[in-house]
């Protein structure tokens, strides 16, 4: 493990935050897609951000500890983001993919301490769609791979959780009125899924390409 | 095992369960109570949110008194079974499948309460293999009737909402729940649970918290918390009970109670499938198989005979 890795508690599973960059003023927080890790490095396209650049693995994910019994969803992993932004203070959140959907929440719940957050397309964006899915119960997944992340369960409780259009806005709406920032949501990716094409209609959450998002957020 | 003092052990018509025994669900050890002979058939009886199996100590003998091996489980973090990392409803399903296949593969009756009920109802329309009737004690939500306030004070009661949970959430590790006396724990689950009398409030201490040095604390995970908010509609339980194809019996009480869902007969008769039917029970809240006992567990062997 890197010796720039801080492993942080949230309740029963240790949290792996990853500094991929040093630097002075607002952190950048690198959130990764579903069955994804942290990158090792700063990404290529993030490099245009000034400051530090951090990253955290979710629960269930890349240096993180899984559960046993499995039982995620992507409230508890806003409640991930909470434990880092517990240890960097103030970020600006750039989310893929299922961080995209879980950077939304975060936005939303700490409107203070999220100054900014960029969404985009990364794996496990679309969650389980607007509706809970037909009825199945799953007693089985895949054994997990070498090191034992990402977790299966994790995959497949992920893929599964509905994710109502009016409740993703409510988090867009709560980041706007709770920030204070003209414009809280810059939304890069391309695809849409329905809870996402609801968060661009609201207001403070614009479009735009990648390098106008981080021009805009950078403190 | 539970440790009982003899004084306060006592309830009328309470009994301890027959068999406890253990299954593992994915890592997480589940808690089996047995009530009756153990080569009866099988019915599986369902707790709800906050509780534990031995909430039924009345209700399940009588049931068991009908003909039946009575099997009840602790839900994770709940009683007797194992505190999890992460609670879900999809990882409480699983718990309970694990639960049924612990007894075999054949359907067998169901009755459940309250959160256990939607359960139930979840696992019936999933599963309908494995269910032969289904009994809902008050377990049927229905709409959430928000009040009638702007968006945006809408938006500040759910950020302060989001903001207690979070808050909550930092403070998880190593939280333990306050000790006190039988009767101060009683008085606290009286303050959720307000028709239920005290006598059986300490009853329920005796069975569902455990005698430390400095007290009795309740067995139930002290990350646990009550309510919360998430993406999840109570309609979204209610839609599922035009598809269950086994004899429905859904039972209301007809007393207001704060931990019931205010679900009216309304509500229930437009989603009824054939066939099913929709008991109220004059006079009991909430829990109705704890202040109505006898009443309900007639309607539960007449439904399952």
């Amino acid at each position: 493990m890197s010796p720039a890795t801080v492993m942080l508690q949230h309740n029963r599973i240790r949290l792996a935050l990853h500094e991929l960059r040093r630097g002075e003023g607002r952190p950048l927080l690198h959130l990764h897609g579903l069955a994804e890790r942290s990158p090792s490095g700063v990404p290529r396209q993030l490099e245009a951000w000034s400051g530090a650049v951090w990253a955290l693995d979710l629960s269930g994910h890349g240096a993180s500890s899984v559960a046993p019994g499995a039982g995620y969803f992507c409230e508890v992993l806003m409640a991930d983001v909470d434990a880092a932004i517990g240890h960097l203070g103030p970020v600006t959140i750039y989310g893929r993919g299922l961080g995209a959907y879980v950077g939304l929440l975060m936005a939303g719940g700490r409107g203070d301490a999220v100054r900014g957050a960029i969404l985009t397309d990364g794996p496990g964006l679309a969650g389980g769609g607007p509706m809970p899915p037909s009825p199945a119960i799953a007693t089985r997944v895949d054994p997990p791979p070498p090191g034992g992340t990402p977790d299966p369960w994790a995959i497949y409780e992920l893929t599964r959780d509905p994710r109502p259009p009016d409740y993703a806005a409510t988090f867009a709406r709560q980041a706007a009125v709770h920030s204070g920032l003209d414009t809280a949501i810059a939304v890069v990716g391309v695809n849409r899924p329905p809870w996402l094409e609801a968060v661009v209609a609201e207001p403070g959450v614009i479009e735009c390409g990648l390098d106008e998002a981080l021009a805009l957020f950078n403190p | 095992m539970t440790d009982l003092t003899p004084a306060a052990a006592a309830f009328p018509g309470a009994r301890r369960p027959d068999r406890q025994r253990f299954v593992d669900s994915h890592g997480v050890t589940i808690a089996v109570h047995e009530w009756g002979d153990e080569t009866a058939p099988p019915l599986l009886l369902a707790h709800g949110g906050m509780d534990f199996a031995r909430t039924f100590d009345v209700f399940a003998p009588l049931v068991a008194a009908g003909g039946f091996r009575v099997v009840s489980w602790d839900h994770r973090g709940h009683g007797d079974s194992s505190h999890a990392a992460l609670y879900s409803w999809e990882a409480d399903l699983r718990d309970a499948v694990a639960v049924f296949d612990s007894i075999g593969p054949t359907a067998v009756p169901v009755v459940a309460h309250s959160k256990g009920g939607s359960l139930m109802l979840q696992l019936a329309d999933a599963l309908p293999h494995r269910v032969s009737h289904l009994v809902n004690l008050d377990g049927l939500p229905s709409r959430r009737s928000f009040p009638d306030v702007s968006d945006h004070q809408r938006t500040k009661l759910m950020a302060q909402e989001l903001t207690n949970w979070l808050d909550h959430r930092r403070t998880l590790v190593d939280a333990r729940r306050k000790p006190g006396t039988i009767d101060e724990l009683a008085c606290r689950r009286a303050r959720m649970n307000p028709r239920l009398s005290m006598e059986w409030l300490r009853y329920l201490v005796t069975a569902g918290a455990r005698e430390d040095d400095d007290g009795w604390r309740w067995k139930i995970d002290p990350t646990i918390r009550f309510g919360g908010f998430g993406p999840w509609r109570p309609e979204w339980s209610m839609m599922r009970l035009p598809d269950v194809g086994v004899p429905v019996l859904a039972v209301l009480g007809t007393e207001p109670d704060p931990m019931g869902w205010g679900t009216l007969p309304d509500d229930v008769l437009s989603h009824l499938p054939a066939g099913g039917r929709l008991v109220s029970i004059e006079g009991a809240g909430h829990f109705l198989h704890i202040e109505q006992p006898e009443a309900v567990a007639e309607l539960v062997l007449e439904h399952v005979a």
